[in-house]
């Protein structure tokens, strides 16, 4: 990369698309330097926008774009250099894969003696070896992909823009692209903004996740904690997890946080100040089910908590199951196999149990 | 039958010979129509390519008088032409009437509302993303323009076989403002028209068939270059 990676923020973001349509209001958003923002949000969320705002592409009706903490627009061409982006269609132009990967370098004046080993290089780089002389029309949809991430890798930008670059890929040539982009983005050190609705996608590239809803931020932060914990209706509905319970820090002992939601007690890890109030929420693959009066195994799980089965819906190859634990909404995935077993079923008493470590909250009620 | 025959027969020996000197009446239809062509292409693609990208205040008027130009009687563009020209109109001063340069500046107002649709038209279907993602690589808007430009490459090789096609076969508006001056301003449609008025049939079909020629070939052309743009693409 030509010198070391920048943080690109936003502040105060707005843009009207029509008289009377859509519109985006963003207060903040930033991409840490070196690392991988995923800005995640259904179809119409207003990701793309947000991604040409802070991309230079567009022009805001109001706010402002900061790269490295200075402030850009649309007309700082030193700024836009900085950046190059890949959209969801590879958008190749007519002529040849190399005509396409040095078309950046070209508009940089590159002499071609320098063009053409940067350009075998890039190639090289998304696994396109020798494609250079090709028509850029004859490749595959994943290998116009990979030539349009070469396109914008070749230019060594301290500030990458994916706009769902894999969305119109099959699911097999998804997968393996997902992997491949987060080696590359990762090997490359640069700060990126990744745009999708694809969730698994987003947790395999991103360090940090903004979710976006009607041209709004809903939550934003470090991957984990977003995916982790929802804190409304809408981001569990969108997250495909249950919405985040209220509690109470009622003690703090050693790191171990005692937390009360209605009647009941949920252990987690952290050090918040005592009387402090949280959202928290257990990830579904963390919550184990069991049967009542079933001795339960050797583990350090400190919640074990009686629950109900309030529904149950198939969920890929597993169940996922939403449950009732004296007023504290739970989910759990489980096996099909073990559902049978324990007869999962709407109604069902069981036991769920989960460790201090699972529980993800933070402060704000 | 017969009429024809006797004018193909006559064509020809007129051509073999080299008595009839149709070469001065040829290079004259050419150099007049492809410098209006060239005027045209030259205002058109800016202007039609600004019109294809750009939204603005009146934008679908400017379409409107562009596509509403290419229906544009060619007499029409003559009398207009002529009268600004002639001794009591704005331009009198410039003594043009009747000369070449009166003749290319009709042409070019013909050819150039087509050259402006087509290039408009061609343009605005290049997807707008494509052009984000040139201006996302660093490119200059100069440089944005001349990678849509070369995305419409066929819609521009269209442009330019409508706009020779369409002053090239025009006769109204030059016979208007030309005068068909022998050895000045006498281009292939006004000395058909001449000949044929004389009853000099062979000599009106030579000339017709030269002008059929120069057509095809330049459409020869024109195709060969946007069938192998297509086979590239699609290699």
């Amino acid at each position: 990369m030509s010198g070391a990676p920048v943080s690109l923020a936003g502040e105060g973001l707005r843009r009207r698309l029509g008289k009377a349509g859509f519109e985006l209001v963003v207060d903040r958003i930033e991409a840490p330097a070196g690392e991988t923002l995923a800005i995640l949000g259904p179809s119409g969320s207003g990701k793309t926008t947000l991604l040409e705002l802070l991309g230079l592409l567009a022009r805001p009706d109001a706010g402002r774009v900061l790269l490295g903490g200075s402030p850009v627009d649309t007309r700082n061409r030193a700024a836009r250099l900085q950046m190059a982006a890949v959209f969801q269609r590879p958008y190749l132009f007519k002529g040849s894969v190399a005509g396409n990967v040095e078309y950046g370098l070209v508009a940089r004046g590159i002499s071609r003696r320098e063009r053409e080993p940067r350009v075998a290089a890039a190639l090289e780089r998304v696994g396109l070896a020798g494609y250079g002389s090709r028509s850029a029309l004859e490749l595959s949809g994943g290998e116009a992909q990979r030539v349009s991430l070469a396109r914008a890798l070749i230019l060594e930008p301290k500030v990458l823009l994916l706009d769902e670059p894999l969305a119109s890929l099959d699911r097999l040539l998804k997968r393996q692209l997902t992997r491949d982009f987060a080696t590359i983005l990762g090997e490359a050190g640069v700060t990126v903004i990744y745009v999708t609705h694809d969730q698994d996608e987003a947790l395999v590239v991103a360090q940090q996740i903004a979710v976006m809803n009607e041209g709004r931020l809903v939550s934003s932060g470090p991957a984990e904690d977003i995916m982790g914990l929802a804190p409304d209706a809408w981001s569990a509905n969108f997250l495909g997890i249950e919405s985040a319970s209220t509690g109470l820090v009622s003690g703090v002992d050693a790191g171990l946080v005692e937390l009360i939601s209605g009647v009941t007690t949920i252990y987690a890890v952290g050090n918040p100040a005592v009387g402090a109030d949280v959202l928290f929420s257990v990830h579904p693959e963390d919550v184990l089910l069991f049967e009542p009066g079933t001795e339960l195994p050797l583990t350090t799980a400190r919640n074990r908590l009686p629950v109900r089965v309030l529904s149950v819906e198939p969920r890929g190859s597993s169940l996922y199951a939403t449950l009732d634990a004296n007023g504290v909404g739970l989910a759990a995935s489980v096996s099909r196999a073990a559902a049978a077993e324990l007869r999962v079923v709407p109604g069902a008493e069981l036991l769920a149990v989960f460790k201090a470590t699972a529980v993800r909250w933070r402060l704000g009620a | 039958m017969g009429i024809y025959v006797d004018a193909l027969r006559e064509g020809w020996e007129l051509l073999s010979s080299g008595t009839f000197d149709i070469w001065a009446i040829i290079l004259t239809s050419l150099r007049v129509s492809g410098a209006a062509t060239m005027i045209a292409l030259l205002i058109g693609i800016p202007i039609g390519l600004v019109v294809g990208l750009k939204r603005f205040v009146g934008r679908g008027v400017a379409l409107l008088v562009f596509n509403s130009g290419m229906g544009m009687p060619p007499v029409f563009v003559g009398l207009i032409v002529a009268m600004a020209l002639s001794r009591r109109g704005p331009f009198g001063d410039l003594s043009l009437l009747y000369s070449q340069t009166a003749m290319v500046i009709a042409q070019v107002i013909i050819a150039s509302p087509i050259v402006m649709a087509i290039t408009a038209a061609s343009v605005s279907a290049v997807p707008r993303a494509l052009r984000l993602q040139a201006k996302s690589l660093g490119a200059q808007s100069w440089r944005v323009a001349l990678l849509t430009l070369r995305e419409a490459r066929m819609g521009l090789i269209a442009a330019v076989a409508a706009g020779f096609g369409s002053v090239i076969s025009e006769v109204g508006a030059v016979q208007m403002v030309g005068g068909n001056l022998e050895g000045e301003t006498r281009v292939m449609t006004t000395a058909i028209v001449q000949y044929t008025r004389m009853g000099r049939y062979g000599y009106a079909l030579s000339l017709a068939l030269v002008l059929m020629a120069i057509v095809i070939m330049v459409n020869i052309v024109l195709t060969t270059m946007q069938t192998s743009a297509q086979r590239w693409e699609k290699q």
